[in-house]
């Protein structure tokens, strides 16, 4: 009995001694930081990095408020975000981690492997609703967004929409698993995942953003030599008086070895 | 030795009280909460909070509602004869493209030169309309003007057909392709469960051997305690694709998908009381019944199910309340899309999943953040007055038992 009081007494004390990098934010980033803060907590045992998710907007608003040190975010900030970190009298410092690629996926069994800017645009407004419409065979398009909340789903619409709204009533699904999940047993289906989630149940359309002049697939080699063109940084934002704080993480998944876990995780490593 | 036994029950009375109160005022202050928060949305600016719609001072346009402001944005709408205006193509202005067009030097340092840049561009080009912060615009010079915008008001919530919160420049919240999903998946199910349970309540109560209902009983139970999210799990991977094969439709996450599910999910409560309900027919009733002539099935359904019938519209009402609230299953399988259902084999997006799959990323205190509270309030009204119904009919229930 005597054991466990002191245990938890002292196990307390510990707690209340390391003064844990809190890093909140973006779902997509989630998975590489939490890799990350676990290798980095291994080789530096003194130092404790707790990372949760909740959305980018979600991280930012923490950093805004305080309650986190660095904000892991899926999208750039914005600008009214920017203006209110200026308004409370702290500068802030923005580092690219990893890249991402969104792949657009297809039923395996669909005939049209290559689509422009243009048409996916049509598809996911709503203008285009026939797989004949693009060369395929004569079978209803059915499109699958993300939801509302996701940075995914923003930078969609921002990259290939042109800032146009989905068609009303798409159907959103809540997570990038069960997208793949629906396209792989939808014939006419057609949605947007992560390049790191991508698998033999989805088939990866080449995509063009020159009207069709030349396509390419999202590969390793295509998002790092930039040819492939639905690609995103992911971030972390801290504020610049927090910079002694946090340089030993962010230097950390800079580093090769941290890089070595970006692709590990399945994101574009920076080189 | 009395005395103290009498304080000690006097200290559990008090602690009772007092637990029950905490309990009644803790629900108090949710609901206050849950309604402060959402009606701070007919507060809000049919534009986003903080940003202007702003357009050159020759342009005859006044006003413009929240939906042509979406369709303008969207390309649909693309010149300003359409909604009354002179004979010109639309020039769509958003805030970031101010960065394309000057660099950070030509803006200052602290943007101090942005106002002037964007007053110029909206002088310059009498067609445009252009959407920034609002802060940028104190002095509104002769050559802009602003938009005036109204706040969100009531009807376009209750009466609007469109949910995109997200959108910019003015999200729109309209709660009629929600409530109509939820109400279509919810009473769906209970066409679908109310067969089914009731059967099983009638055979597990007047049928069934002990041994039997031994088995079932349990196996019942077990079903009311799996999680929601292992249903929903189930439904996308297992009922999806047999909805979409046998129907021969395009996509198999439908109105119908989820009720089939939430049938599932409302059977436990069905059947329970129910057959509670059945279980509670005086034998003195039956006795007498028997004692006529009447065979077992007449029994059934000329004395027991008639005098169960208030029990039996209870569960009806409880499960319909069940299905209703349920959130996580229908989120994985009715595809979520907020269009008005025309058939049971479409998409629908319900109020629960709507508020589970938004919160996460709706800014605190922000428009979207207060309408999706609101769609909590209306969620709760729709739970309370189920509730009230059903103990207006247990009440007569018990009158009749009298």
């Amino acid at each position: 009995m005597k054991k466990t009081i002191i245990l938890t007494i002292s196990l307390f004390c510990l707690v209340l001694n390391i003064k844990a990098q809190k890093i909140k934010g973006s779902d997509t980033v989630l998975p590489l930081s939490q890799e990350a803060a676990e290798n980095y907590k291994k080789k530096n045992p003194a130092s404790a990095v707790s990372v949760t998710g909740g959305g980018s907007g979600v991280g930012i608003s923490a950093l805004i408020s305080g309650t986190t040190e660095i904000a892991q975010a899926s999208r750039k900030i914005k600008f009214d975000e920017k203006l209110k970190i200026q308004e409370s009298g702290n500068s802030l410092k923005e580092i690219i981690i990893a890249y991402d690629a969104l792949s657009v996926i297809v039923n395996p069994s669909n005939k049209v492997s290559k689509l422009t800017r243009e048409q996916l645009e049509g598809i996911f407004t709503g203008k285009i609703t026939n797989w004949k419409e693009v060369g395929g065979e004569d079978l209803k398009i059915v499109p699958y967004s993300r939801e509302t909340s996701s940075g995914t789903y923003e930078f969609f619409k921002e990259s290939v929409l042109k800032n146009k709204n989905y068609k009303s009533g798409i159907m959103s699904l809540p997570a990038t698993g069960a997208i793949i999940q629906s396209i792989s047993q939808t014939k006419g289906a057609i949605g947007y995942v992560g390049f790191a989630y991508l698998n033999t149940k989805v088939k990866t359309i080449n995509i063009s953003y020159d009207k069709g002049k030349t396509y390419v697939i999202p590969n390793i080699t295509n998002v790092k030599n930039k040819t492939y063109p639905i690609v995103r940084p992911l971030y972390y934002y801290y504020l610049t008086k927090n910079s002694n704080k946090v340089k030993g993480f962010v230097d950390y998944i800079l580093s090769p070895e941290g890089q070595k876990i970006v692709s590990n995780v399945g994101y574009i490593t920076l080189k | 030795m009395r005395f103290p036994m009498k304080i000690v029950e006097r200290l559990l009375e008090g602690v009772f009280k007092m637990s029950s109160s905490i309990t009644s005022i803790v629900i108090l202050l949710i609901i206050i909460f849950l309604f402060k928060e959402g009606f701070g949305l007919f507060r809000s600016p049919v534009v986003e909070n903080g940003y202007g719609l702003y357009i050159n001072s020759k342009n005859p346009i006044a006003d413009i509602n929240p939906t042509q402001i979406k369709q303008i944005f969207d390309g649909e709408i693309d010149n300003w004869k359409t909604i009354g205006g002179n004979e010109e193509s639309i020039y769509l202005f958003r805030f970031d493209e101010i960065f394309s067009i000057y660099t950070d030097e030509e803006l200052g340092e602290n943007y101090q030169f942005l106002p002037q840049k964007l007053n110029n561009i909206i002088a310059e080009n009498s067609n445009i309309i252009a959407f920034f912060p609002k802060k940028y615009m104190q002095e509104i010079s002769s050559n802009t003007k602003e938009i005036a915008t109204k706040n969100i008001e009531i009807t376009d919530f209750v009466l609007g057909k469109e949910w995109l919160p997200t959108t910019t420049p003015s999200p729109l919240f309209g709660i009629v392709p929600l409530v109509l999903g939820t109400l279509l998946v919810s009473f769906l199910a209970i066409l679908i469960a109310l067969p089914l349970g009731l059967g099983v309540a009638i055979y597990l109560s007047e049928i069934a051997s002990n041994r039997v209902r031994g088995i079932i009983r349990p196996a019942i139970e077990l079903l009311a305690g799996i999680p929601s999210v292992v249903y929903g799990f189930f439904g996308l991977v297992i009922i999806v694709p047999i909805v979409q094969k046998v129907g021969n439709i395009s996509a198999g996450e439908t109105a119908f998908t989820g009720s089939l599910i939430l049938a599932i999910m409302a059977l436990p409560t069905i059947i329970s009381i129910s057959e509670d309900a059945i279980r509670n027919t005086p034998l003195a009733l039956r006795e007498s019944s028997y004692a006529l002539g009447a065979t077992q099935w007449q029994t059934i359904y000329k004395i027991v199910i008639p005098y169960a019938s208030s029990g039996i519209s209870a569960a009806i009402i409880l499960g319909i309340g069940r299905a209703i609230g349920e959130t996580m299953a229908v989120l994985m399988v009715t595809g979520n899309g907020a269009v008005i259902p025309h058939s049971i084999f479409e998409s629908v997006r319900t109020i629960p999943a709507t508020i589970a799959a938004e919160l996460g990323e709706a800014p605190i205190g922000g428009t979207h953040y207060q309408a999706l509270f609101l769609l909590g309030c209306v969620l709760f009204l729709f739970t309370l007055i189920l509730s009230i119904v059903s103990e207006l009919i247990s009440k007569k229930q018990t009158s009749k038992t009298a």
